[in-house]
């Protein structure tokens, strides 16, 4: 797996480990008690697809999927900047994740058709979960639609799709609570 | 030791969720093969967020050493299970203990509209006039429902 393909799915796993981590945070305090429950079981699947796809980026560097999730430094994530945001206005919040299902399911339908067999069996392993995100990015987007503060979300949101390299302080403000735990350790502890 | 004791070692084993059902019902389990008091298992997990991978994992581990072999769980991250893959068997366990037991899969991933329609049945009374009440729920591989007839909130497994 050269450079180049490691970063693609890198890419992929940063966006679904930090947007995992973002959607938890409606656990508890969802608007709805039915839409507690959807964002904590996407949040769930998004960062199990996360552990799955480190994994192969680890195996070829010798390290762990946790070294690879939790030990860079904030620079060195290669998410956007869509999903470092902490968005808690539900019509944002539904926009930034129907623009980033519409988004992934591009990039997953790319991937399924990887030369690299265990790529391609993993994409679409991941997309047959990624559609029912889909259909309840759907679903409210259907609800919401015309709601000037719900459009007006999505062509705010939009060009953050495509910025990556540079984050929002926003990142490494997550980036330390997330890794806590982690770092209140000595290096090498074994978890 | 033969493959076909470790095929019936591990359908004794539940599933952690939801154990009415073995680890073999659910399709978890691709193939075994058995080599000089080794026994390869190739694992296939369900959703890949799924907490319950470590300890099906684990417990497959530790029955196939409780029979005196050594175990090699082998995960495999393909796209080697779907909800096809459970067996007649394991479907009736589901639907007998109030799961409704996923529809199969069509060439084309589910739809939201196939979601709101009516085609599923209730676990209970086998009535179709349900409907969807959240496409998610408490594991990721259930959605909630709920059924007109016999007003009874039920678990319809997702189709992947």
């Amino acid at each position: 797996m050269n450079e180049k393909v490691q970063n693609t799915l890198l890419e992929i796993a940063d966006d679904e480990l930090i947007l995992g981590w973002r959607d938890s945070e409606w656990t508890g305090i969802a608007p709805l008690l039915e839409e507690d429950v959807a964002f904590s079981s996407i949040a769930q699947n998004e960062i199990g697809h996360a552990r799955a796809l480190y994994e192969l980026v680890a195996r070829e560097r010798g390290i762990t999927a946790d070294e690879l999730a939790f030990d860079r430094t904030p620079d060195e994530y290669r998410c956007a900047q869509l999903v470092e945001l902490r968005l808690l206005d539900w019509e944002k919040t539904i926009a930034r994740h129907y623009l980033y299902e519409e988004a992934d399911a591009r990039r997953l339908e790319q991937l399924k058709t990887s030369d690299n067999a265990e790529i391609a069996g993993l994409a679409a392993k991941i997309d047959r979960e990624e559609a029912y995100h889909r259909m309840h990015a759907q679903m409210w987007h259907d609800r919401l639609h015309d709601e000037p503060r719900y459009v007006q979300a999505l062509s705010e949101l939009r060009p953050l799709l495509d910025k990556r390299g540079a984050h929002t302080p926003e990142l490494p403000e997550l980036w330390g609570e997330m890794t806590i735990v982690r770092r209140s350790q000595p290096a090498g502890t074994k978890w | 030791m033969t493959e076909a004791q470790i095929w019936d070692a591990l359908a004794e084993i539940p599933d952690p969720e939801i154990p009415v059902i073995s680890l073999v019902d659910l399709g978890v389990v691709r193939e075994i093969e058995v080599q000089n008091g080794h026994v390869r298992v190739d694992f296939t997990p369900t959703f890949l967020g799924c907490p319950a991978l470590e300890v099906m994992r684990d417990a497959m581990a530790e029955r196939i050493r409780s029979l005196g072999a050594e175990p090699e769980i082998n995960v495999c991250l393909d796209d080697s299970w779907s909800t096809d893959r459970i067996t007649p068997a394991g479907r009736e366990k589901l639907r007998a203990s109030g799961f409704a037991p996923p529809a199969p899969r069509e060439a084309t991933a589910p739809t939201l509209v196939q979601l709101q329609s009516n085609a599923h049945r209730c676990p209970y009374c086998g009535s179709t006039d349900t409907r969807l009440e959240n496409i998610f729920g408490p594991t990721p591989c259930r959605s909630l429902r709920y059924c007109a007839t016999c007003r009874q909130p039920f678990e319809q497994f997702k189709t992947v």
